[in-house]
């Protein structure tokens, strides 16, 4: 069983320096519910499935993975739009996976959200201004504070103070995200959750708000955790990448050797689904590709939630799922099969204590 | 393995530079600026709802036409016996029964009805109580069911399902004949401490059977509304139920309301007219345009002004706060430029 489970539940453990946001073990179904009269459950959807990970202070971290994956759940979890069903969430080693509203007030002036669709996450009836005044009030600005500190945080989100006074229809879609970031950087916190912030953007804009993000983490000590399923916006803005598939981690690593050293086969066909802006280098590369839909969330695959699709499944595959292995240099990848990695590497790690606890205790096995 | 190229995004740019993108918009117009704006250029729907205020207003000025102009209160019967004109030896109703038409005196303009009274005096207390029945009535649907309706599709589940029940319950009866038992019931009992001949107990009847056709509708737009991100985002800052409902959901069905609200005042004057007719609404001395309608029945042959006066006025009051709620109604839909083109 996991490390942390010995730990004291909701036991508070202010380190400094110690992670900001730790996921221990979370999960969230959703019932499916069936019956004429009276509702029965008759099946669940896996949308998060025993899912750890930390997130430490001042750090990128980025979730990547298929649409349906389970991303967008799990950062709703996070910040209690959702109630996980399982597992704990710890803010500053706070356990806040089931405080109520009231309790929850000082962790959200400090775990802010931005929204994937701008144009729907703002009140479409509300002025800036107005739109701003809630968090700002929850920081405890003044009511005659309020105008003089919108203004500085449109002018830091690069937006005109003299926009304050419109509606939200009058901006273009950039503008909106912006609108979401100030939002989002009124009350000052310390961790901002983006969800695929700038999917819903151009490609010209997308590089305009990224910086801006990358600007504003500098200069107010932020920590993100950003979703995203375009692996290259990923990249640029994350310090660690976690990869997820139908609710489990596949792979979690630092940016730069996940895109150079992809231990899971998911994460190497993921990878490969880059276009490259060379149509003649795009056609002559030889990647690895996987066909067809994720199956199907409310029946996941035993064993191995990937095996239905990797190139690489075994029998083991199929009947034991892996244990999250833990290579050299914090690099974690759930697969039996892992490529890229000596026999030596596979010797020296060790089974993740973050492993879920359904998952079998088999090491990899080395290739070839 | 070919990825590493595929990342090389550099992004540059100061977002500085984005300062200018913003400029040489007009300055902030709401939601509700430009809706005024487009109903402003509806001509018909303007004009109309100018009829349907002058209309209010000349009724709200009835006591004032009874004391001085036409010196007759709205149930006071002229002696039959003895002529209203001494010079002219006019009778408001003739030895045979017949009330007497629209004359040019300032005393029975319209004419009398059966009893000798006048009926422009009757005209328009009656219109008074038509109209204040319409709007107590058309707030009561209101207020109830946005209250209902705002609560059963915010938190679903088992009090939605009560609520929806209930107002099936009330749905499934046609207005008319839920008005008229109600009405009838009412009016006899009265409600607690309500006399049953009070103004008041046809506007509760009224208010109670539209509720279902207001609160269906906005249970199932706000079904929708909290789903949409901007509520997420709302409760994301720990805003609580209540404020959510106040300053998320409630300014987005401002236009619903505003579009149900002539609808449903039309169609409240209309019941209370129906009902009166029937004699479940408004109870004698009160007058209304549906009992003078009723009082007017009997006489058709020899005075149709008696039917024919509260008639019109009943007409052009309803059809003028219809035109001018499609009016508003194009105005508030943003979809309003596809509805003119067919």
């Amino acid at each position: 069983m996991s490390l942390e489970a010995e730990l004291e539940p909701g036991a508070p453990i202010e380190r400094d320096g110690g992670p900001l946001l730790e996921v221990d073990h979370l999960k969230v179904l959703f019932p499916i519910k069936a019956g004429v009269l009276v509702d029965r459950k008759v099946g669940f959807v896996h949308a998060v499935d025993d899912v750890s990970f930390e997130l430490r202070s001042g750090e990128t971290l980025g979730i990547v993975g298929e649409s349906g994956c389970g991303k967008t759940t799990l950062i709703r979890a996070l910040v209690r739009l959702i109630d996980a069903t399982d597992g704990a969430i710890r803010f500053r080693g706070a356990d806040i996976t089931r405080s109520g509203r009231k309790d929850l007030e000082p962790i959200r002036r400090e775990m802010q959200m931005v929204f994937q669709d701008p144009q729907a996450s703002l009140n479409p009836r509300k002025r800036v201004s107005q739109i701003l005044a809630t968090p700002l009030g929850m920081r405890g600005v003044a009511k005659g504070r309020m105008q003089e500190e919108s203004h500085r945080l449109l002018q830091r989100v690069g937006l005109h103070p003299e926009h304050i006074n419109r509606f939200p229809h009058e901006f273009s879609g950039g503008q909106r995200q912006r609108i979401g970031i100030a939002r989002a950087l009124a009350v000052d916190p310390r961790l901002i959750m983006l969800d695929e912030p700038v999917s819903a953007l151009d490609v010209s804009i997308q590089a305009q708000v990224i910086n801006l993000l990358d600007e504003l983490q500098e200069e107010f000590h932020l920590s993100y955790l950003f979703v995203a399923h375009d692996l290259s916006v990923v990249r640029h803005v994350s310090d660690r990448i976690v990869v997820m598939y139908l609710g489990k981690l596949m792979e979690v690593s630092p940016a730069e050797e996940l895109y150079s050293r992809p231990i899971h086969p998911y994460t190497s066909a993921l990878l490969g689904a880059i276009p490259l802006p060379d149509p003649n280098e795009n056609r002559a590369r030889d990647r690895p590709t996987i066909t067809g839909e994720p199956p199907n969330p409310i029946r996941p695959p035993s064993g191995c939630r990937f095996h239905t699709r990797c190139p690489r499944a075994t029998e083991i595959c199929r009947s034991v799922e892996p244990q999250l292995t833990e290579y050299a240099g914090g690099h974690l990848a759930a697969c039996h099969h892992p490529q890229h990695v000596t026999a030596h590497e596979i010797a020296e790690s060790t089974r993740s204590p973050t492993s879920p606890a359904s998952a079998g205790d088999e090491p990899p096995t080395a290739d070839e | 393995m070919a990825t590493t190229s595929a990342t090389g995004t550099e992004f540059s740019g100061e977002t500085a530079a984005l300062l200018a993108e913003g400029e040489g918009l007009p300055p902030g117009i709401g939601p509700w600026a430009l809706a005024w704006r487009r109903l402003r250029r509806n001509k018909t729907a303007l004009a109309f709802g100018g009829l349907f205020i002058l209309i209010v207003v000349v009724c709200l000025l009835a006591p004032v036409y009874s004391h001085a102009i036409a010196h007759i209160g709205p149930a006071d019967e002229t002696y039959l016996s003895k002529p209203f004109n001494v010079k002219t030896q006019e009778f408001a109703v003739s030895p045979t029964g017949i009330p007497i038409g629209p004359t040019w005196h300032s005393r029975f303009f319209l004419g009398a009805d059966a009893n000798g009274r006048d009926v422009a005096v009757r005209l328009l207390y009656g219109g008074r109580n038509s109209l204040e029945i319409g709007f107590v009535a058309t707030m009561i649907t209101m207020v109830l069911a946005l209250i209902l309706g705002v609560w059963s599709g915010y938190f679903r589940g088992i009090s939605d399902g009560v609520i929806n029940r209930f107002l099936d319950i009330i749905w499934a009866y046609p207005a008319v004949l839920l008005g008229v038992t109600l009405g009838t019931v009412l009016a006899v009992g009265g409600i607690g401490p309500l006399h049953g001949t009070a103004l008041l107990v046809p506007a509760i009847v009224i208010g109670i059977v539209y509720i279902p056709y207001v609160a269906k509708p906005v249970r199932g737009q706000v079904l929708t509304l909290r789903e949409r991100e901007f509520v997420d985002a709302a409760r994301q800052q720990g805003l609580s139920h209540a404020r959510i409902m106040f300053s998320e959901i409630l300014p987005n069905l401002a236009s619903t309301i505003i579009v149900f609200f002539p609808l449903i005042l039309a169609n409240a004057i209309l019941l209370e007219a129906a009902l009166t007719y029937l004699g479940a609404g408004v109870q004698p001395p009160n007058a209304s345009w549906g009992t003078m309608i009723s009082d007017g029945i009997s006489t058709i042959p020899a005075a149709f002004h008696n039917v024919l006066v509260p008639g019109i006025m009943l007409v052009l009051c309803v059809l003028s706060i219809n035109v001018f709620g499609d009016g508003l109604r194009d105005a508030l839909d943003p979809r309003a430029k596809v509805r003119i083109a067919h």
